[in-house]
């Protein structure tokens, strides 16, 4: 029972998602684009729930939704004097971008419709099998195998050079 | 069940509409709109797989996890840049965007 209800979850947050992408590539207007984006990444996080990742969730929600987002707003009331102007569409790229995509989703679709994986997959995978704060804290934090401290650290290095970049960038000379 | 085909199905459609986006929109942060949606398919695809095929470990998880810090920071500075092109030109339309052009 539990089972297919999570999939009846996972149905409705799949149509939400795609209908909010073809949407957020489609609207004529950006701010509508920007938030049907906000759309996908909430369904994001949702997927991830269903998964079991709470924590990778609650990431998604505060980094992307929370933060990309209003960058993005932030962004596009900048550069938009008329605020919510709208695009006028020009007819080649649209039948080049739908060939390229339907191509490319085509080929993918074929490939992962056939593929059976390796190995099978259990049973009780996406149970209660939930990955504990701690160790997550544990993994990202320690030095040995499995382990990301440096990943992390490279990470908040990149963050930081891109904070000075991005100020170095955008000030007025 | 929710079987992987599943997942793998959904983040292949919304990677290939952030493909479309790309292709087809003109102004610069439509076109940022559409790789973020291109990152998000590839991040599901990480955390998909790691729970499906290899529910013991968690790179898939810490992958994503980098990637969502990566991109945001990929954001930031396309942002900076966009508004510094607005500055100069007042048009972010990749199509009044040639300088370079030779």
């Amino acid at each position: 029972m539990e089972l297919s209800s999570n999939l009846i979850i996972f149905y409705l947050l799949a149509a939400f998602m795609v209908v909010s992408a073809i949407l957020a590539v489609a609207s004529k207007r950006i701010m509508r684009a920007a938030t049907c984006l906000l759309f996908v990444l909430i369904g994001t996080a949702g997927l991830y729930l269903l998964l079991n990742y709470h924590f990778l969730a609650a990431v998604q929600l505060s980094v992307y939704a929370g933060g990309i987002l209003v960058l993005f707003l932030f962004a596009i009331f900048l550069t938009n004097p008329k605020g919510d102007a709208v695009e006028p569409r020009d007819k080649r790229r649209v039948i080049m971008g739908i060939a390229g995509a339907l191509c490319g989703a085509v080929v993918t679709g074929i490939i992962v419709l056939k593929q059976f994986f390796l190995y099978p997959v259990p049973d009780g995978a996406i149970g209660d099998h939930e990955v504990s704060m701690k160790v997550i804290g544990t993994a990202l934090m320690g030095t040995e195998k499995y382990q990301y401290l440096l990943p992390f650290e490279a990470l908040s290095v990149l963050l930081l050079a891109c904070i000075i970049g991005g100020i170095l960038i955008a000030r007025k000379s | 069940m929710i079987s992987i085909n599943h997942y793998l199905v959904l983040s292949t459609i919304l990677f290939f509409v952030g493909i479309y986006g790309f292709i087809a929109r003109k102004n610069m942060l439509a076109v940022l709109i559409s790789v973020e949606l291109v990152l998000n398919a590839v991040e599901i695809n990480f955390s998909v797989f790691n729970r499906y095929l290899y529910p013991e470990q968690m790179e898939g998880m810490f992958f994503s996890l980098f990637g969502i810090a990566i991109s945001a920071a990929e954001t930031a500075v396309a942002i900076a840049i966009i508004i510094n092109v607005y500055r100069n030109i007042q048009n972010i339309d990749i199509r009044h965007i040639d300088k370079l052009k030779g």
